[in-house]
């Protein structure tokens, strides 16, 4: 790779750039937040109000932890989160297998269903799915909060192209030491996907950690409620202590930043791939 | 093995027929099926000044969001391609907002354009202005501040996307310009625009499909109502409420609004595709 051919005075200008466009990408994600480490009694709005807090303190998460049904929503969000991550990679790794294998009917029109799922949008199917997942008796449950994202279309092209990508050599000499499709599938094709996968569970994770629409369809009951229904929830509930409020979305967005951090390579692998949206 | 086909049949096939089927009944929100009213619910829907309005809504944000989303993330990634050191983390910190949840971030900017939030406190306090500006209860102004977030979200997200773009331009090109002496300006529409041109297509037809059907950012902004009478509603929240509220609902006037998004989004990709393609010729 080519380094740069930027120097001297021109690549002073290109950082000086570089921070100003960090400030306003991360100035209005922090700033408010801050909000959070405010104490008790110090004006989040109104003109009285500063940008960082006069002085810091942690009781709005110590109020957001001994009052609200906090925990019960992050363990709410896990949960789906696991199920998402758990359905994905079954599902996405044999229909992903299934569409790279030729020669069985219905293969086209299945993949046909798949790539217009892609861009078709869930928002104009979705009282359809309300039905059918109320229909089957999990309204308000944390299963039919999971089961519309039981297998992203992005997951089994991903998985698809996964296994295109791998020689048919390999297959053909498992097949001469008789090796069943089962073996094959197991022992030779899941090892040279690892990669795909990790990007499969990733985006599954972020997907189900970050829902908002169907959660608010389909739950009723408090204590059904994800994370993200859950910050909605604190919204109404401490309209007069918005400190407590933004503790929560601090609380809500750090699972997501670890995540980030540690897996970036395969993340930005996923957008690149798939053009998945989170 | 057939698990991935019936997914696939039950998730994605079913409610498409199945969405297209109710908006012809009468079906009630809760219930599941209906007798077949023909075309009432369309008629129904088609006559509603609430659904035109929210129509409206929905399509001025995303004539407002999809040009943006095209031009601003491809200045965004000519800004960090150049490998120079620390470029790494630069990406990495511009991309969290994209991973940040719509509803934190939304929860955010709410703080920032609140009648008493920070931006009107500067303005305020600066003496600019006398009257803090409406940002969240203006009809226009609380779908351009939507369209603000939803842009400033996206932007790092279709950065990465053009970022791949990118590194498949000719590295030559940008020597041939610069010995041509042509300027950043210059370099950038004549050899980066027509580069990243399928990836541009691609992007506007992307940021269509997602704008059209805008909900979470207005819903957060005004607060789950869709502003005072419901002015700032977007086709999304029409379709929610119509189709899911058990007092005045209808689940098949519901499936007739959202049938119309879907028909909304086909058509208005084909049109882009279309101008896309005599732009070429």
């Amino acid at each position: 790779m080519s380094t740069t051919s930027l120097r001297g005075a021109r690549l002073v200008r290109r950082y000086i750039l570089l921070v100003v466009v960090l400030i306003a990408m991360l100035g209005p994600l922090v700033i408010p937040l801050l909000g959070a480490f405010k104490a008790p009694g110090e004006a989040v709005w109104g003109p009285d109000a500063t940008l960082i807090p006069q002085q810091w303190s942690l009781e709005a998460f110590l109020t957001l932890f001994k009052t609200t049904n906090i925990v019960q929503y992050v363990t709410n969000s896990l949960i789906v989160c696991a199920m998402s991550i758990i359905s994905a990679l079954v599902l996405s790794s044999i229909g992903g297998y299934m569409l790279s294998r030729r020669g069985w009917s219905g293969r086209s029109l299945l993949l046909l269903f798949v790539m217009s799922a892609l861009i078709f949008p869930f928002e104009s199917i979705m009282l359809s799915l309300f039905a059918q997942v109320s229909g089957l008796g999990f309204r308000d449950t944390l299963i039919g909060v999971w089961m519309p994202s039981i297998l992203g279309a992005f997951h089994l092209l991903l998985m698809r192209a996964a296994f295109l990508g791998i020689p048919d050599e390999m297959e053909d000499a498992a097949y001469l030491d008789g090796a069943g499709e089962w073996v094959r599938f197991t022992k030779i094709f899941l090892p040279q996907v690892r990669g795909a996968l990790t990007v499969v569970g990733l985006t599954a994770f972020i997907f189900a950690w970050q829902d908002f629409l169907w959660p608010l369809l389909i739950t009723q009951s408090d204590d059904r409620m994800t994370m993200m229904l859950g910050l909605t929830r604190l919204m109404s509930d401490f309209g007069t202590d918005y400190r407590v409020v933004l503790a929560g979305a601090i609380t809500a967005l750090v699972p997501i930043l670890a995540v980030f951090f540690f897996s970036q390579k395969y993340f930005f692998r996923g957008i690149e791939e798939g053009g998945l949206k989170f | 093995m057939a698990a991935p086909v019936l997914v696939v049949g039950y998730f994605y096939v079913f409610p498409f027929f199945n969405t297209i089927w109710l908006s012809f009944t009468d079906a009630r929100p809760l219930s599941a099926s209906g007798a077949f009213v023909g075309i009432e619910n369309y008629i129904e829907v088609l006559s509603d000044e609430r659904f035109w309005n929210a129509t409206l809504n929905s399509v001025v944000y995303a004539l407002i969001v999809v040009p943006f989303m095209t031009v601003l993330p491809l200045l965004l990634a000519a800004l960090v391609r150049d490998r120079i050191p620390g470029i790494g983390l630069f990406r990495s910190l511009y991309y969290i907002p994209a991973v940040s949840s719509l509803v934190v971030v939304s929860l955010a900017w709410t703080a920032i354009l609140k009648d008493n939030g920070a931006v009107n406190n500067i303005l305020v306090g600066s003496g600019l202005i006398d009257e803090p500006i409406s940002f969240l209860t203006d009809r226009w102004l609380l779908i351009i501040s939507a369209t603000l977030i939803t842009l400033w979200q996206g932007l790092p997200y279709y950065m990465i996307m053009y970022l791949a773009a990118l590194a498949n331009v000719d590295r030559s090109l940008y020597e041939a310009a610069a010995l041509d002496g042509a300027g950043p300006l210059r370099t950038f529409l004549s050899v980066t625009v027509p580069g990243v041109r399928v990836m541009m297509a691609l992007v506007a037809t992307l940021s269509m499909i997602g704008s059209l059907k805008i909900f979470t950012e207005v819903h957060l902004l005004s607060g789950g109502t869709g502003g005072i009478g419901r002015r700032s509603e977007t086709l999304t929240m029409y379709i929610r409420s119509i189709g899911m509220d058990p007092s005045y609902g209808s689940l098949g006037g519901g499936s007739a609004a959202a049938v119309c998004l879907f028909i909304l989004t086909m058509g208005l990709i084909i049109l882009q595709r279309r101008l896309e393609r005599n732009k070429e010729s």
